[in-house]
């Protein structure tokens, strides 16, 4: 019973670490009013850019880099249609979903070395390798959270500094207030434009990271469709954790969880349908969704950023 | 009285938007330690002013004085250097966050981990100091309205203002609050600061102030001292001393009760009393102004006698049935029309034809539309006829509403109202912001339906409007109907003192 | 030196005309450089993918056959669209269509007429859909559920319960473990009209006139463009919010779902793994694309489609990755969004500190 719990649990953060990535990003973007539909599209061309560079180059740290550009990159158009442009938000998150998962296809097939006729599928290239911390990762049970790899370590501290960040600082502060009423942070001194695109482009870099995540440790290398379907879990898993960075955690590890609940059922022989599994958290974001807006529209608490997916244009006198 | 510096002085400021002048050569001083009355009615230019002082508009001419030292005021940060802030009338306040977090945004000298600690106990100090109690870790989703604006005002002194604005700061306050309010500006006084206040109401003239600047469509009347002046002087002076033009209208042979309201009462979006027992009779071809400044239960009346809003007492009758919190559909079927006082908000959907605007309201019916099937070919006469009629100004009647001036906007709202009225007309500030032109066919119409027995109840802020078109006039102040007169018998003096709540025994008519 | 964006007096004709063409062009333009880049011919490539598309009959009719869904669940996106809500989950209200139908055709030919039984299924697909679209529109309505969340989980849902069914209960027996349930009986086949094209092409066509009808020759069309652009005046004028949305939403989930029935009738036959492949999202960015038309959305439709077919066409012929089709798609729509700006505001340049300017 011990070793199963232990086994899921390695299972799950392994599976809900790329997760976890994306979704902080995500929070950073829509807290200043951003909602970015893209991200399936951002993982995914991350994922490709980073396995091609760790082939080639062998350097992992060099391919987060990448990842966090590609990441970046995308994340800055979608600021300057939302933002600049003042376009429908949605579409243009959809759009880059579609051309980055375009993209990242056409990439897969190109980026490759000639003698794979331009396939990266079927590379082996270099992985994060789990780095097994003395004396913890010894313990029974949560020894599992102490031998995993590099980048879920970092995502351990992520969490609690993004929560940090959010609540305690200046800076997050100002963003919150973006998100919440452009017009009193606008008043307030603060440029609602400027915040927007650095907070979209910083999430869009989270993004990257978690998309890189995926060929580079949890699925080393490249195969179509990597994220299955990730990014909009991404979405979905902010909702869930109600725009709170730590609450990211909790979201990620019940659908990671999941994954790794099914996969041992599989494993068992059990003939409990899997997809109901799947659809659970769906279904359990639908029910947040409809609690905290009730509970929003008695107390106005938390929630959703109110100004979200809204462009914001100073009144022109 | 010794002459001391003033910390402020603004020397013939003029400020010009398209079409109109807002302020004309305006002069202004404020004296440490003191409070100013702006006192003015709506477009007076009283809030332009103010908005050129902090830094929201720029003068096209004049120049600004702060402790005898002239000053360039560029923006909203450059007024709070100088020690200027301004609490708005719609506050700038993020809900979900503290009442701390909301005091420290946007400050430029922030440290990046802001000690809340040590923020919390310096808001704790100022609200000592100046009387403002608020709970610097509470939410200010579960503030009050009065609350709010102690925590807007503090945002302001915690910055180091040393003059502030205060925007109607009563119009949202209950009458305990508005008590309070008057305290703190006098404990701010008390330690040195200066405080402008924009009002209409002339008790809190005298209550609150030591000086009071009265401008009249954007020039300055006078300057008093407020111990030197009284609220009759101040009514005639605010309303201005403009001979009035009385339109000679038709005799007429009033017909039935239109419109009945019974004591009447609702709440507005607050939960607060907004309409506190209203009792009118409209007859047939009469028209029953409204007179009163914006904010006094207006809007509330309209929307409960249109359908949009719940009344909480009283009764109200149309054509003699009781029609009190029917749906704004029933309320259209028997015969009232609206022109509603948001006419970009309320009145019109700018993305759509002006053809279709003048059909929004008729389209259910034949001729514009058959068992749900609409005809466009009667639609575009329709609006062809009341284009030419209503003297709309537009490329086509296909072009969007939205691309129409002001005017033209309102002229396609009347034009479908009018049009589709069947004896009950709701005119709410149907002239505002329009040029003299459009003002005075809007005007016309007006006197035309009721000649044509339409009963009309015009709500308006504007008492040349009133003494001319209405025949009656109704005085709103906090939700009370403080007077009735016959129009050719008020005079503006008395109306000015009953507008700003002074009650003051006139007599009283009735129907 | 600043750049500020001034609303135009009234819209701009030209910039309605010449932003989708501008924006076709940086398309091509954009693609040719990406397969120079990597060493590709873009004439040749373009060449091959018009080929593809519209080169020949049968190629054509496969353009159909990708452009049928889109163009149903489009119209039914932009009836969502055009009262501001926003329904991206044409997807799961085509699957829950796709699955109703199937049940409808494997199960119910028990006890109904065979000739029955399409046109049974096709009206339960689109009660389906209907269903599957009216509750993020009751939430909306009722509790101001935020719609744009909802729509999307609920795809998941649709998409789950799907994969569940023909991987279990209505899995073939016979199928040698491929995952989807058996054949339809015959009478349950939608007929073909031309190569894999089927009848699902004239429903798209009618209902794209009847809809372009509704919109704009109906009070209830002219009621939803009151609300769609100004709820309070349409509140005004008395007009019931509430129950419209709820109409056009049903009648947008009915259209989805239709798009589901149509292709498991007329294509695969079968309730099958691939049911959709992203036609509810594409049927976002064509609603967007036609500009919430209607008719322009069969028209948008099939060029998507074709560009798809165009990208797979590439692959067999060239090689080259069938994804080019969507990334076309994407070089496509990011000049289309920045450029859509253009029809209300025009762009200025202001020098700073002019004196006596507003600030």
């Amino acid at each position: 019973m011990i070793q199963l719990v232990a086994s899921l649990l390695a299972i799950t953060l392994r599976a809900g670490t790329s997760l976890m990535y994306a979704t902080i990003g995500e929070i950073y973007t829509e807290r200043s009013g951003i909602l970015n539909l893209g991200i399936e599209g951002m993982m995914l061309m991350s994922a490709v850019t980073s396995f091609a560079t760790v082939y080639y180059t062998g350097n992992l740290f060099l391919s987060i880099l990448v990842a966090m550009l590609v990441g970046g990159t995308l994340a800055s158009l979608h600021a300057f249609l939302s933002v600049t442009m003042r376009a429908n938000q949605v579409v243009s998150g959809l759009s880059i979903t579609l051309f980055g998962s375009g993209m990242a296809s056409f990439l897969g097939q190109r980026l490759g070395p000639e003698s794979n006729s331009g396939y990266l599928v079927g590379l082996v290239g270099s992985k994060f390798e789990p780095i097994a911390i003395p004396v913890f990762s010894l313990m029974p049970i949560f020894g599992a959270v102490f031998n995993q790899d590099i980048l879920t370590y970092i995502v351990y501290v992520l969490l609690p500094v993004s929560w940090f960040y959010l609540y305690k600082t200046r800076d997050g502060l100002n963003l919150r207030s973006v998100g919440e009423n452009p017009q009193t942070a606008d008043a307030m001194g603060i440029d609602v434009g400027k915040v927007r695109y650095m907070y979209t482009i910083f999430g869009g870099m989270l993004v990257g990271i978690g998309g890189a995540h995926l060929s580079l440790s949890y699925a080393p290398g490249w195969t179509e469709n990597i994220t299955g379907g990730r990014g909009w879990i991404v979405i979905a898993l902010v909702i869930f954790s109600m725009w709170n960075p730590a609450r990211a955690i909790w979201g990620a590890i019940l659908f990671g969880g999941i994954n790794a609940v099914q996969f041992r059922l599989q494993a068992s022989g059990t003939t409990i349908p899997a997809s109901y599994l799947n659809m659970l958290p769906y279904l359990a974001t639908v029910f947040v969704l409809v609690v905290l807006t009730w509970w929003e529209a008695l107390s106005k608490r938390i929630g959703a950023p109110s100004a979200l997916a809204k462009s914001y244009m100073r009144e022109e006198k | 009285m010794e002459k001391k510096t003033p910390i402020l002085e603004m020397k013939g400021i003029t400020k010009r938007f398209p079409n109109v002048v807002a302020n004309e050569q305006v002069d202004l001083e404020l004296y440490p330690g003191e409070v100013l009355a702006l006192l003015g009615e709506n477009g007076a230019g009283k809030s332009c002013l103010m908005n050129v002082l902090a830094g929201l508009y720029r003068a096209d001419e004049g120049e600004i004085f702060i402790q005898g030292k002239r000053v360039e005021i560029n923006s909203p940060r450059d007024a709070m250097l100088l020690g200027i802030g301004m609490v708005h009338q719609n506050f700038m306040l993020v809900d979900t966050m503290t009442v701390a977090e909301n005091i420290i945004l946007g400050l430029s000298d922030l440290p990046f981990v802001p000690d809340m600690g040590t923020v919390s106990k310096r808001i704790r100090e100022l609200s000592e100091r100046y009387n403002l109690q608020v709970d610097p870790e509470s939410h200010i989703w579960q503030l009050s309205v009065g609350e709010q604006q102690r925590v807007e005002i503090l945002k302001l002194i915690y910055r180091g203002a040393e003059i502030l604005i205060l925007d109607e700061p009563t119009a949202v306050l209950t009458p305990q609050e508005s008590k309070q309010l008057n305290r703190i500006i006098h404990q701010m006084t008390r330690e040195g600061k200066s405080a402008i206040f924009i009002t209409h109401k002339m008790e809190e003239v005298i209550a609150f102030s030591d000086w009071v600047r009265v401008l009249h469509k954007g020039r300055l009347v006078t300057v008093k001292k407020t111990s030197q002046t009284n609220p009759q002087e101040l009514a005639r002076l605010m309303v201005g001393r403009d001979v009035l033009f009385r339109l000679e209208k038709k005799d007429r042979n009033l017909g039935g009760v239109a419109l009945e309201l019974k004591d009447v009462q609702a709440v507005d979006d607050k939960g607060l009393p907004a309409l506190n027992g209203i009792s009118l009779i409209i007859r047939s071809g009469e028209i029953l102004g409204i007179a009163g400044v914006a904010g006094n239960g207006q809007k509330q009346l309209v929307e409960v006698l249109t359908g949009l809003r719940k009344t909480t007492g009283g009764k109200i009758r149309i054509f003699g049935e009781e029609k009190s919190n029917k749906s704004p559909l029933e309320i259209i079927n028997t015969g009232v029309s609206h022109i509603p006082a948001d006419r970009i908000a309320r009145g019109i959907a700018g993305d759509m034809s002006v053809a279709n605007n003048l059909a929004m309201k008729c389209y259910r019916k034949p001729p514009l539309a058959k068992k749900g099937i609409l005809h466009p070919k009667r639609i575009l006469d329709l609006a062809n006829r009341m284009i030419e009629l209503f003297h709309i100004h537009t490329p086509t009647p296909h072009t969007h509403a939205k691309f129409l001036s002001g005017g033209n906007i309102q002229k396609t709202i009347l034009a479908r109202e009018i049009d589709a009225c069947r004896g009950l007309l709701i005119a709410a500030y149907p002239s505002r912001g329009l040029d003299v032109g459009a003002t005075e066919f809007v005007r016309n119409q007006m006197i035309a339906q009721s000649e044509s027995g339409t009963a009309i109840l015009l709500i308006s802020e504007d008492l040349e409007e009133l003494l001319t078109v209405a025949d009656k006039i109704a005085v709103l102040f906090e939700g009370h109907i403080m007077g009735i007169f016959r129009s050719n018998e008020a005079d503006t003096e008395r109306l000015g003192m009953m507008m700003t709540g002074m009650k003051e025994g006139i007599g009283e008519l009735r129907d | 030196m600043r750049i500020v964006f001034e609303k135009r007096k009234t819209l701009s004709r030209k910039a309605i005309f010449l932003v989708p063409l501008f924006s076709f062009f940086i398309s091509l333009l954009l693609t040719a450089i990406l397969l120079a880049i990597f060493k590709t011919n873009p004439f040749i490539t373009y060449a091959a993918m018009f080929q593809g598309a519209f080169g020949s009959w049968p190629n054509f009719t496969e353009t159909l056959v990708k452009a049928i869904p889109l163009m149903l669940a489009g119209l039914g996106v932009l009836i969502a669209f055009r009262l501001k809500f926003w329904n991206i989950g044409a997807e799961g209200q085509l699957a829950f269509g796709g699955i109703a139908a199937t049940w409808v055709a494997l199960f119910w030919s028990s006890f109904l007429a065979s000739w029955m039984v399409l046109p049974t299924a096709i009206l339960v697909g689109m009660l389906a859909g209907a269903l599957w679209a009216g509750i993020p529109a009751l939430l909306k309505v009722r509790l101001k559920v935020d719609e744009v969340l909802t729509t999307l989980m609920l795809n998941y849902v649709a998409i789950l319960f799907a994969e569940h069914l023909y991987y279990g209960p209505w899995r073939d027996p016979k199928g040698f473990g491929f995952p989807g349930t058996p054949p339809f009986p015959e009478f349950a086949w939608l007929p073909r009209i031309a190569g894999r094209a089927h009848l699902g092409l004239v429903f798209a066509i009618v209902l794209a006139l009847v809809i372009w009808f509704i919109l704009n020759r109906t009070r209830l069309g002219f009621e939803l463009e009151v609300i769609g652009n100004n709820p309070s005046a349409a509140q005004t004028q008395g007009i019931k919010i509430a129950k419209n949305i709820m109409i056009a939403l049903l009648v947008a989930g009915a259209l989805s779902g239709l798009a589901g029935v149509c292709e498991v009738t007329g294509i695969s036959r079968r309730l099958q793994q691939g049911l959709s492949i992203g036609y509810g999202y594409t049927a976002i960015i064509v609603a967007w694309l036609a500009q919430l038309n209607p008719i322009a959305a069969i028209f948008v439709a099939v060029l998507i489609a074709a560009l798809l077919v165009g990208g797979d066409q590439v692959q067999m012929m060239m090689g080259l990755p069938a994804a080019m089709g969507l990334v076309m798609q994407g070089m496509l729509l990011f000049p289309m969004l920045a450029g859509a700006l253009f029809t209300e505001y025009k762009i200025r340049l202001i020098r700073p500190r002019t004196s006596g300017s507003l600030v």
